[in-house]
């Protein structure tokens, strides 16, 4: 699966990349938001940037939208250059904005209509397209009705039907799920994967859920500017020292001497239980138990978290850029800061 | 509980599940106009309470005001000798509220450029594919077609008012309401496409707004003024858009000719201003006033 190799693998220059970054730098007055980005994406991927406000993420994906001019380094989406051809690159990108942009007065026919019309969507397939996605993310019955009247996750999901329509090569979306409720945000997530499915439309999003970044294919994990790390979340999981596995036996002296003979690993006793590091849990744990001569009474695989993994990278918690995180990227990069 | 698995989602990487090509094709200017256009026609038509309030403030001028001014100045008191004794201030005033109603139009729908922006859909307009200077003339003529009918609708009061209308005067109104309308909509435009907030948006207005409608010769006549300000009145290009407006409207009244080319022309230097050349000084401002407005749309984000 070449979309989720190792994390050092390198980019195939021979595949037909979704999105191509190299050398990416923009620089504000006095701020360096984007610090020299390199980053491939394959077509279908359902790419995460992950990091705190103000890390840069922003003003990447806003450069990647040709919303924002670079300082330096080049980009390209659907194999056109962002600064060469903006125009191009807009024809083939949705977009979803993390605030509402619908025209609330109108229906959320009338909003697809007008996207429709303004992507030049030819009138004879207008209507089974806008059909076609608002059964989607489950409007169809909704479709006549103001947009005024819609919950905050319905019209999240009126703008991801949007930005399908014009049936894009990738799909943008900037913090996506922010400010809805748990079970909607799944839900979006459901829709999203299944319009991937049946699509195989790239995804490129940013969020500063941990929850969220682990249902991307392949993340980056971005601070300050540069990409700190970028693998699937497993694989950036397993930076962290991979599985913890918490065992415990009738005799934890005697096992823990079984282990570091048979296994080759130390394990540290811990209380009642032996605690062990190792790269892959699940695979581990039938080893260890035909290596024990004696029963086990429990065996856990604890996965480190995302949290764990950006914790590690960058000695902070991701949670601190949350007052900032409220602002769209829109407003974000009008206060020229990313 | 074990297993995260590293199951990858089904990422189709083969060339037959790569995205169709999309079928569409890019959107013509003209098109881009169109459609920015439609939509502020489409949430006009929509909104019917707007329609109807925002003839009150006309109204409430011609009524209050003309019917007050009327009784006060006494009729054949306006144009100087030779002044119909049937023509009244309300008569005079009238094609004036029509321009009013058309200015005040143009300026609020140009709002909604401010409003789009508060309420997140100019994204979704800035980011499409479409030309931005396309935005910038639709949104124009989305104002200008608003106020035109604005203005066309302050017509049905000529009876009560005591205006008779024939239908050549009105014919001739459509296009010049249209040109003031058009002017004063790119004007709007240009304004508010550089205010981020609606409050910013309304006071720059009622400081460019009432001036222009109190020194356009809607509410007196422009002849006989002190100097200061007959050169004031003389850089208000609504007056260039109420003079042939007043000129149809009371040319088809019956009254004599030279007394309403008296009564509504503009005069620069003891001449008075021909239609075609009121008409040309209005398409001017509102041409200048476009290209400052695209500029802005083109510059922004």
């Amino acid at each position: 699966m070449a979309t989720v190799a190792a994390l050092s693998s390198q980019p195939d220059p021979t595949v037909d990349a979704a999105i191509a970054v190299a050398g990416l730098v923009k620089r504000y007055d006095k701020v360096t938001a984007v610090a020299g980005i390199d980053l491939e994406v394959a077509r279908g991927e359902i790419f995460g940037f992950l990091g705190p406000n103000g890390a840069g993420k922003s003003t990447t994906i806003a450069i990647l939208c040709t919303l924002v001019k670079a300082t330096e380094g080049s980009a390209s989406v659907a194999g056109i250059d962002v600064a060469r051809h903006p125009d191009d690159v807009r024809a083939r990108i949705g977009l979803v904005f993390q605030d509402p942009s619908l025209d609330a007065q109108l229906t959320a026919r009338e909003n697809l209509t007008f996207h429709a019309m303004v992507y030049g969507v030819p009138r004879s397939e207008r209507r089974e397209r806008i059909d076609r996605v608002l059964a989607m993310v489950e409007l169809t019955d909704r479709a006549d009705a103001v947009v005024m009247t819609f919950s905050g996750g319905m019209k999240r999901r009126l703008e991801v039907a949007r930005g399908i329509l014009h049936a894009p090569e990738v799909l943008f979306l900037d913090e996506p799920t922010q400010g809805l409720d748990p079970q909607t945000r799944a839900r979006l997530w459901d829709h999203l994967r299944d319009i991937r499915q049946a699509t195989g439309l790239t995804i490129f999003m940013t969020t500063h859920y941990m929850e969220e970044a682990e249902w991307c294919d392949r993340i980056a994990i971005i601070d300050q500017g540069r990409i700190v790390a970028l693998g699937t979340p497993d694989e950036l999981k397993s930076q962290v020292g991979g599985d913890v596995i918490v065992l415990q036996t009738d005799d934890n002296a005697r096992a823990n001497g079984e282990i570091a003979a048979r296994l080759g690993v130390t394990a540290v006793v811990d209380g009642e239980t032996l605690r062990i590091e190792v790269a892959d849990g699940a695979a581990f744990v039938p080893r260890l138990i035909t290596a024990l001569s004696m029963p086990v009474k429990t065996v856990t695989v604890r996965r480190p978290s995302l949290d764990d993994v950006f914790l590690k990278l960058t000695g902070r918690a991701i949670r601190e850029g949350d007052a900032d995180g409220m602002q769209s990227f829109m407003r974000a990069f009008a206060a020229r800061r990313g | 509980m074990v297993t995260q698995t590293t199951e990858p989602v089904a990422t189709p990487t083969e060339p037959a599940a790569a995205p169709k090509k999309a079928s569409h094709v890019r959107v013509s200017t003209a098109q881009a106009v169109y459609i920015i256009w439609y939509r502020d026609v489409l949430r006009y038509g929509r909104d019917r309470t707007r329609l109807v309030t925002s003839l009150a403030q006309p109204l409430l001028y011609l009524l209050i005001f003309g019917v007050g001014l009327s009784s006060s100045i006494g009729r054949g008191a306006l144009g100087g000798s030779g002044a119909p004794s049937s023509f009244s201030y309300i008569q005079f005033m009238y094609p004036g509220i029509i321009g009013m109603a058309v200015l005040f139009t143009a300026i609020f729908s140009a709002m909604s450029v401010v409003w789009d922006r508060e309420f997140g859909f100019m994204r979704e307009i800035l980011v499409a594919p479409i030309s931005r200077s396309a935005v910038a003339l639709g949104k124009a003529l989305g104002g200008a077609t608003q106020a035109t009918i604005q203005g066309l609708v302050m017509l049905v009061f000529a009876p009560i008012i005591g205006v008779h209308l024939s239908v050549i005067s009105v014919i001739e109104v459509i296009p010049l309401l249209f040109v003031l309308a058009f002017s004063l909509s790119c004007f709007g435009v240009a304004v508010s496409a550089r205010m981020r907030t609606m409050q910013g948006f309304q006071v720059m207005m009622n400081f460019l707004m009432m001036p222009m409608f109190f020194l356009s010769g809607s509410l007196f006549p422009l002849s006989g003024l002190p100097a200061w300000m007959t050169v004031l009145t003389r850089f208000d290009p609504v007056a260039y858009g109420i003079a042939p407006v007043r000129s149809a409207v009371l040319g088809g009244t019956g009254l004599p000719q030279p007394f309403v080319d008296r009564v509504a022309a503009v005069t620069i230097g003891g001449h008075a201003v021909p239609l075609l050349l009121d008409v040309a000084i209005l398409l001017a401002f509102g041409m200048v006033m476009l290209g400052v407005a695209m500029r802005s749309f083109r510059h922004r984000d």
